[in-house]
């Protein structure tokens, strides 16, 4: 059942199915930097729930700390949100997901919460497959803390104050696809056309999520010497050929050449057209989509899109059989053992 | 025997301590908790204990069992009866037995213990078993059957109850019972024919345990957190509050299956670390599950920062802290109360904990229950603070007990219903002006109930500001909340003498059987105390009324800085010359005798000034 009531508070504003404009999915005034990639993120969550027909209700909105992790205020202002502590966003999604495995758990993590203090709830969110959307609003720097290097910043890439960076990147997707993450994409917060389908297609993946979404910092790393800037992005993205989202019933619109294109289907019914590039690319094949991402790096470019998929994972709350009904909903009588057998555990005790 | 005795042997009918000392990873402890649970099934009261290493296999372990008539349960000190089975530890376990005690031990190897104090029982059991048995793993598995077999007719253990244990505890392996009651009949047989018996020490059936059980606090929290309802747990696996989990599961899994379908209504997570562990609680809680998490000292230091956004966004929470001896990985199989300090103001800036200190299984199976009612109603982390004492010992304690008719609160918690009717919801609105405020769970309506749970801070809509007078009014609200807290919690228990002006004792957790033995030690001694057992945080007005009405009070405790005094100190501005701080933080369980002693001296030293 759904409790919707739709409101006509915006008659010229397109309308979703369940007759709601975008607006309705939209949160508070941004407080980041004009400009911010992570807006542009926020925007993209914003379409693909309006496209989605979202129930903005059922959706729990999570994150650690960080300017990225502010940006659940900025979205679907009608769902509950959880701005937790810096890099452990992961495992209160983690106890949320098996209380209620209901909800739609998008989680939002920067790449100092997610590369570094909090590189281990992630990847263990991974490996136990928590039915979420995880996105990293990756701007290779600490912004909320002015401008420290973060782990994915490249080697090569200075920092405002000209300073050399020593560290090698962790790059989040060939570790996430390493450790078990059954739908692993990258994008840029620039490529609206690319991300909104992509996070529609997370969306209706179960099982863990990742968006890796280059997100430029203009205040701290938008320089001419990062290769985390909006420049350096566009000259250096290699998108992987067109994104689409089909939802459940509609026909393929695009036509590629026979070959050309791949289509994964979601746990939903619905599918995720991919145009190819390469042909033999597979994105069901994670040694390939490794291979992929290895020989982009080595090449300079930064590839982006659906870099692999799983739909036959089993999401955590299966892999422990928890039952249909959510945790959160069992009452007493389905809780509590009674007094009888406690006296039966008493006898066993004597 | 040998060595005639040139002291008194101890005469005594079901009041010694017997204490084994073996190997660990030998397979000793079923057998010597069989011996524990034979003496406990002919109805007197026993209390063992676990003395053991931070080790897997080879080094010295012991097991310890008190035999008390009067059902002092507390540890005694001494030695009546060593079994020593561990060559590498003879010299200190002859050491510690008393003069006319006893020595067992595995004659296949003679030795001079040089004591002729003492009554030496040599039976060759490794020569035994090996005659007895082809098996390798059998011939060293079985000794320890044997000593519990040859000690029923030293002892006077009814022969049958043992029997029955083994028919019992291989109920599922039946043809186990054969070769282990072979085992029990080979040291039986080898006293009735070889040796004098019974010895001078001996038990008798008591049946005074109607109404007991037998059982260790951390299957007791275990059990507790399935009948309070808690569905989801997670954990990182830490001596000694690993069993509370293991306890929790195996209840669970017996009593919390979907009669249907067959699914497990209840979810039990092994956590990456105590961050993730504790982190996943919050996120259960949130949702409106009830969830905890299990662990020790060094965990608790790990869960802080998590421990104080629970506090301050105020989400449910229970956590079970089972103490080991500190500071740091310390003594991580000894037990100690040296958490309180850390628990009651866990994480940095100004916060406070409830905290709930269970003093035995009965207790802890009560209070683990209770704990995610205050948790829900008060919107905070509840602790329960045991040990390992408490924790990984059997106890004998009262039966749990449960009223079907009382329900579970689960706090201020609006529906979609209470919802409809609302047009102001705030999240941290004190409608009511208890401190405590309304929530929802996510998901509950499509309009309304929605808001941001954050640990920067707030206004009463969850709304982020950094306007300090409201931040200001947020954590006096936090203050108004914890006193509410204190009317909720489990009251002191107090047990005031019949003479006028008998300084007072406080104490609290495990020292509570070694300090009712002291108090019948002290009474002996023409001494009077008016005792209270504190059993949480926040004090309520009980606890200032004993303070006020007593001019010198004892706190005895189990660390090194007497961390209950210094938290009275601090909560109710109570002057250090009234609190006199009695410690013992050696990481074995306090002794009456030590509590007695210390009383007594100060006590009889006061009256003669006087
Ligand atoms: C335990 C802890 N340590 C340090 C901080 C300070 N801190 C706040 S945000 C941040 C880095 C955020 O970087 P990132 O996750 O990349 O987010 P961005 O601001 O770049 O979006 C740090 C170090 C903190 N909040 N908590
Ligand atoms: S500092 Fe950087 S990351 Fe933070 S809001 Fe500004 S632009 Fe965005
Ligand atoms: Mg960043």
């Amino acid at each position: 059942m759904s409790y919707f009531k739709p409101i006509n508070k915006h008659p010229n504003l397109e309308k979703n199915k369940l007759g709601l404009t975008r607006r309705d999915y939209e949160g508070g005034v941004s407080t980041l930097c004009a400009g911010c990639g992570h807006d542009s993120i926020s925007a993209c969550i914003i379409e693909a729930c309006f496209r989605l027909n979202i129930e903005a209700y059922k959706v729990a909105k999570l994150s650690g700390i960080g300017c990225s992790s502010k940006a659940p205020a900025y979205f679907l202002n009608a769902s509950h949100g959880f701005n937790s502590v810096h890099g452990r966003m992961p495992s209160i999604a983690t106890g949320a997901n098996c209380a209620n495995e209901d909800l739609l758990y998008l989680g939002v993590s920067g790449d100092g919460d997610s590369a570094s203090i909090g590189i281990g709830q992630f990847i263990h969110a991974i490996r136990r497959q928590v039915n979420m959307v995880y996105f990293v609003e990756n701007n290779g720097t600490y912004g909320l803390t002015k401008g420290q290097f973060s782990a994915t910043n490249d080697l090569e890439s200075k920092n405002k104050y000209g300073e050399d960076n020593l560290f090698p990147p962790i790059d989040l997707t060939s570790m996430a696809i390493q450790m078990g993450a059954s739908y692993v994409a990258r994008s840029f917060s620039g490529d609206r056309d690319q991300l909104v389908p992509l996070i529609m297609g997370a969306i209706q993946h179960k099982g863990f999520a990742l968006l890796d979404i280059i997100s430029p910092c203009v205040t701290f790393n938008n320089h001419d010497s990062s290769t985390k800037s909006y420049d350096y992005i566009r000259n250096h993205n290699e998108a992987m050929g067109k994104t689409d989202f089909v939802p459940l019933g509609e026909e393929i619109k695009t036509n590629y050449d026979d070959g050309s294109s791949v289509e994964v289907k979601l746990h939903d019914g619905s599918r995720l057209s991919l145009e190819k590039t390469d042909h033999n690319f597979d994105p069901t094949d994670a040694g390939k989509s490794l291979e992929l991402i290895r020989e982009k790096n080595k090449e300079g470019k930064i590839i982006t899109g659906l870099l692999y998929v799983d739909n036959k994972c089993k999401p955590l709350t299966e892999i422990m059989d928890l039952p249909d009904k959510p945790l959160n909903t069992l009452e007493q009588d389905e809780l509590c053992p009674g007094s009888e057998i406690l006296e039966e555990i008493n006898k066993g005790l004597s | 025997m040998e060595n005639p005795v040139k002291v008194d042997p101890i005469n005594s009918l079901n009041d010694f301590v017997i204490k084994f000392a073996n190997v660990n990873g030998t397979g000793s402890a079923s057998a010597n908790q069989m011996f524990a649970k034979s003496i406990f099934r002919m109805g007197i009261p026993i209390s063992p204990k676990n003395i053991f290493p931070s080790n897997i296999q080879g080094l010295p372990t012991w097991f310890e069992v008190r035999v008390n008539n009067k059902g002092y349960l507390g540890s005694r000190g001494g030695v009546d009866i060593a079994v020593a089975m561990n060559p590498q530890t003879y010299s200190q376990d002859v050491e510690e037995i008393l003069e006319g005690g006893y020595l067992l031990y595995d004659s296949t190897w003679k030795r001079n213990f040089n004591r002729d104090d003492i009554t030496i029982i040599e039976i060759p059991l490794t020569q035994l078993c090996v005659d007895s048995f082809t098996n390798a793993k059998q011939r060293a598995l079985f000794k320890n059957i044997a000593y519990v077999g040859a000690l029923s007719p030293l002892l006077e253990i009814e022969y049958e109850v043992l029997e029955k244990l083994i028919s019992e505890q291989f109920v599922n392996k039946p043809a186990l019972i054969e070769p282990n009651i072979k085992a029990l009949n080979i040291g039986r047989d080898y006293v009735l024919k070889n040796l004098p018996y019974p010895l001078g020490i001996n038990v008798k059936r008591e049946d005074k345990l109607k109404d007991k059980i037998l059982v260790s606090g951390n299957d007791a929290c275990g059990l507790g957190a399935v009948y309070g309802g808690a569905t989801f747990c997670s954990w990182y696996p830490i001596t000694p509050s690993t069993s509370v989990a293991e306890g929790f599961e195996k209840y669970a899994s017996k009593y919390r299956v979907d009669p249907q379908t067959g699914k497990n209504n209840y979810i039990s997570v092994q956590a990456e670390d105590e961050l993730a562990a504790v982190g996943m609680a919050i996120g259960a809680n949130w949702n409106g599950a009830r969830g905890f998490t299990a662990t020790s000292g060094p965990g608790i230091s790990l869960m802080s920062e998590f421990l104080g956004l629970a506090y301050f966004a105020e989400v449910p929470l229970v956590i079970f802290n089972i103490q080991r001896g500190g500071p740091s990985t310390g003594m991580p199989t000894r037990t100690q109360q040296s958490d309180i300090l850390t628990c009651a103001y866990a994480s940095h800036g100004d916060t406070k904990h409830v905290l709930l200190f269970p003093e035995d299984p009965q207790e802890c199976f009560e209070f683990s229950a209770e704990a995610f009612n205050l948790a829900e109603r008060l919107q905070t982390p509840v602790f329960v603070i045991s040990d390992l004492d408490i924790g990984m010992n059997d106890w004998v304690t009262d039966k749990f007990d449960w009223d079907d008719e009382q329900k579970y609160d689960r706090g201020k918690v609006l529906k979609a219903e209470d919802l409809d009717k609302m047009d102001n919801f705030g999240r941290y609105l004190d409608v009511d002006d208890d401190g405590i405020c309304y929530r929802t769970y996510p998901g509950t309506h499509p309009e309304k109930g929605a808001f941001f749970t954050r640990g920067t801070s707030h206004d009463e809509y969850a709304r982020y500001t950094e306007n300090g007078d409201i931040n200001e009014q947020t954590l006096t609200r936090l203050v108004k909340k914890f006193r509410t807290a204190s009317e909720l919690v489990p009251d002191p228990i107090i047990n005031l003498s019949e003479k006028q002006g008998s300084s007072g004792v406080i104490f609290y957790g495990s020292t509570s059987a070694a300090m009712y033995e002291a108090k019948d030690i002290l009474n002996e001694n023409n001494i009077e105390v008016d005792l209270m057992r504190i059993r949480s945080f926040p004090f309520n007005l009980d606890v200032w009324e004993f303070i006020e009405n007593h001019d010198l009070i004892y706190v005895i405790e189990q660390n090194r800085d007497s961390q209950m005094r210094t938290l009275i100190m601090a909560e109710g501005g109570i002057s250090a010359e009234k609190l006199r701080s009695l410690v013992w933080f050696n990481g074995d369980p306090i002794q009456a005798k030590f509590i007695a002693k210390k009383i007594y001296e100060r006590e009889s030293q006061q009256a003669l000034i006087s």
